[in-house]
């Protein structure tokens, strides 16, 4: 996909098969019972969680896209929605769920504590589980409405709409580095740099 | 009220020199006691007819900015009968180890709140049975994030921190370890018995 692969990765296959008209209807039939039938692992931590259930609750009513299953165990996920801040003591805890979820899967980050640690800039608190996991899509917010997340919902129908059973990278497992860390070391340092407001906390030693 | 809890008295009548100083504050009584004496004070004050402090409400530290102040560790008492509260306060010099006793022999509550004050201030509670992190994972190695000296951030980089949680062992926090399971121990899978019986939680036989 245009990105330097992983150490030690066994390189791209360039696929010898072209997109042609079998290939892009199977691709519709299969993305089509993908998007509209997502499974969610929820992974509520804190107020984004009860925005999340306002949104599976009858007023926002998530079955409309096919979201009427919370899927309690990692095993029959398929989209892991990290409802609120994560704390480092958590961090290998959805990992392993994330570890946990077969193919196809998928993971929203909801909220401004989850997509970045928010205003928790703190000693405590993951600055982003992108970190930590792959995510597909950003809901931002402080918490989101739920709107807010069924439009995250909808632009990840239209991303799992879009994908071919020909790109092979779409379902790699993005297994910790050998460093034990998912995202090079300096990576991490770079997207946790203060921002807003908490760039006037200085750092001490 | 702005008068001092007849405790008070009763106290300096009782041990004398041991009671260092009492003031009130928003109308709660505070007294401080010398360290060396402070679980002969808090067993008279629980057991004593007259005081029958037998409930603790919270243990708690504070740090001032003032770096030559000492570091205080509080006891809110609360008399259930008597419908009465006492703030016992002991002053630790920072130049020297932060020791003081565990009530825990008086107040079974006092386990799980010296742990708190034990990972967050480094303050050592002696004769406490279990003296573990209890916020913090157990391999935590920055330091006590409620001292002064602590950095809001942290002292390592965001990407050290990430791969310290990441390493650390997501079952072993939310293990029935971490409840007191002395009375379930029959029922404990071989591996874990092994592990209790080699002090790894010192209330278990």
């Amino acid at each position: 996909m245009g990105l330097t692969l992983p150490d030690g990765g066994a390189g791209t296959e360039v696929s010898t098969m072209s997109p042609n008209w079998v290939t892009t209807r199977l691709d519709f039939l299969s993305n089509w019972g993908r998007a509209n039938s997502l499974w969610p692992m929820p992974f509520g931590t804190a107020c984004c969680a009860i925005e999340f259930m306002a949104s599976a609750a009858s007023r926002f009513d998530l079955a409309r896209f096919g979201m009427e299953r919370m899927s309690f165990s990692p095993r029959q996920a398929d989209v892991l929605i990290c409802a609120g801040r994560l704390p480092f003591k958590l961090s290998p805890v959805i990992r392993k769920i994330w570890d946990q979820m077969p193919q196809p899967k998928w993971a929203i980050s909801m909220g401004a504590c989850a997509s970045s640690g928010g205003i928790f800039d703190t000693y405590t608190m993951v600055q982003g589980i992108d970190t930590i996991i792959p995510v597909d899509v950003y809901v931002p917010g402080c918490p989101p409405r739920p709107e807010g997340l069924i439009y995250g919902i909808q632009l990840l129908q239209k991303k799992i709409k879009g994908e071919s059973f020909l790109d092979r990278d779409l379902r790699e497992e993005h297994l910790l580095r050998p460093d034990g860390l998912f995202l090079p070391a300096e990576k991490i340092d770079e997207v946790s740099e203060p921002f807003g407001n908490s760039v006037h906390q200085t750092r001490s030693a | 009220m702005t008068e001092a809890s007849p405790s008070v008295a009763a106290l300096r009548a009782r041990f004398g020199g041991a009671i260092l100083r009492h003031l009130v504050s928003c109308g709660d009584t505070i007294v401080y006691v010398e360290a060396a004496r402070l679980l002969e004070v808090m067993t008279w004050l629980r057991d004593d007819p007259g005081q029958r402090f037998d409930y603790l409400t919270d243990v708690t530290a504070v740090e001032y900015r003032d770096q030559e102040r000492p570091l205080e560790v509080a006891w809110q008492l609360r008399s259930l009968g008597r419908k009465a509260d006492l703030r016992v306060k002991v002053e630790l010099d920072q130049r020297q180890p932060l020791v003081v006793a565990s009530v825990f022999d008086l107040w079974k509550g006092a386990d799980w709140l010296e742990r708190e004050v034990f990972v967050m201030f480094g303050v050592t509670f002696s004769g406490h049975p279990d003296l573990r992190r209890i916020l913090m994972w157990e391999t935590y190695a920055e330091g006590f994030p409620l001292r002064k000296d602590f950095p809001l951030r942290g002292h390592f980089s965001r990407a050290e921190q990430t791969r310290q949680a990441l390493s650390a062992n997501a079952e072993a926090h939310y293990s029935l370890e971490e409840l007191s399971i002395a009375a379930a121990y029959d029922e404990l899978p071989a591996d874990m018995k092994e592990r209790l019986a080699h002090g790894e939680r010192g209330g278990v036989k």
